[in-house]
């Protein structure tokens, strides 16, 4: 290289300038976004919490690294970290793991979850703060008497935990079952909820 | 909700690529047409390949996309300052910014004047250190026309400013 290549070669340091500009543009694409996503620190761990325009569609776990490649995969690859839509969702959160909300009012994005996973998942929705059902009884009332094997499956696959509160459903004989975010955080949440002593 | 997806490529988050490549294509802006403008150019560039985005049908050189973007934005933008007929020279550059010991504003406004091919040649070449294959990719010519234009931008230089 002689120094005419060299000098081409030194642009100089722009990562400052860089990073601003991104901002910039997040703020001003934000109309054209299809997922919105923040991150937010919580007793459980630090979740992702993801939204459409419609309202929230993820929550993961910090072990899910494959939340945001899998929401390209499914919903669209316009994603980008625009915390701002996210904002009322982690208030909600905030709130309910200080212990001052027992119901969560944000829209929620149901494009996910199809079929009898469904089903299951709006009984799901409907068992109150506080309280604990059965996998036996959810299906059950998802018109699927002795789907308990396969209700214990779509709650596992539930994408949106916590605001949809699988935690608060368990076995019939009184055993804790299983927790996508592990069965520690599954009774994290029903000792938050007074459910569990 | 409408889903977006119409083709079966794996596209990552958007976001990957604006947190992996913003530097990369800032710092191509800025040397093909200034710190000022580089700004503008670095919106229109990301609004531009969000909006187009979902339908891409390749995601092998995602990169090589965004530059060939950016590229373009680039001679509308040489193109819109030759309509107003403003020169290089008149425009107050903010140049305090760039680290002054490793930036040499007249070599940059001599690239600044070349021919498009030539300018994003060089730049992608000397401060992308890009291969010759794809800078042909990024500007629409043969990997030889790319080191062609390379060649020929070095040689225009070396006039202008000596050896």
């Amino acid at each position: 290289m002689n120094d005419l290549e060299r000098s081409l070669a030194n642009v100089g340091d722009l990562s400052g300038p860089a990073a601003f500009a991104a901002g910039r543009f997040v703020d001003q694409a934000a109309v054209m976004v299809d997922v919105a996503y923040a991150t937010m620190d919580s007793p459980i761990g630090v979740l992702l919490l993801a939204a459409t325009p419609e309202g929230l569609i993820r929550i993961g776990f910090d072990h899910e690294t494959d939340v945001l490649d899998d929401l390209a995969d499914r919903v669209s690859p316009r994603i980008l970290e625009y915390p701002v839509r996210l904002a009322d969702a982690q208030k909600e959160l905030d709130e309910y793991f200080a212990g001052r909300r027992s119901h969560f009012d944000v829209p929620l994005d149901w494009a996910l979850i199809g079929g009898f996973r469904r089903r299951i998942l709006e009984v799901t929705a409907r068992i109150p703060f506080g309280s604990l059902s059965t996998y036996q009884d959810v299906a059950g009332q998802a018109g699927q008497p002795r789907g308990a094997r396969a209700a214990g499956q779509a709650l596992g696959g539930n994408p949106i935990p916590v605001i949809i509160p699988c935690h608060r459903v368990l076995r019939s004989g009184g055993g804790m079952g299983g927790y996508a975010g592990g069965t520690d955080r599954k009774e994290f949440l029903l000792r938050l909820e007074g459910a569990m002593l | 909700m409408s889903v977006a997806v119409v083709s079966d490529v794996k596209l990552p988050p958007f976001q990957a690529l604006l947190d992996a490549h913003r530097e990369d294509i800032f710092r191509f802006l800025v040397a093909s047409v200034g710190r000022n403008e580089a700004e503008d150019c670095f919106q229109d560039t990301f609004v531009a390949a969000l909006r187009a985005y979902p339908d891409l049908a390749e995601a092998s050189n995602l990169k090589g996309w965004l530059f060939t973007i950016a590229h373009r934005k680039a001679i509308d933008c040489h193109r819109r300052r030759r309509r107003n007929s403003v020169s290089l020279g008149e425009l107050p550059e903010t140049r305090d910014e760039l680290h002054s010991e490793v930036f040499d504003p007249a070599l940059w406004d001599r690239v600044r004047e070349l021919p498009p091919k030539q300018r994003s040649s060089i730049v992608l070449r000397y401060v992308e250190d890009l291969p010759y294959r794809t800078i042909g990719e990024v500007t629409g010519c043969s990997e030889s026309a790319a080191r062609q234009n390379v060649r020929a931008g070095l040689i225009k230089l070396r006039e202008e400013i000596g050896p």
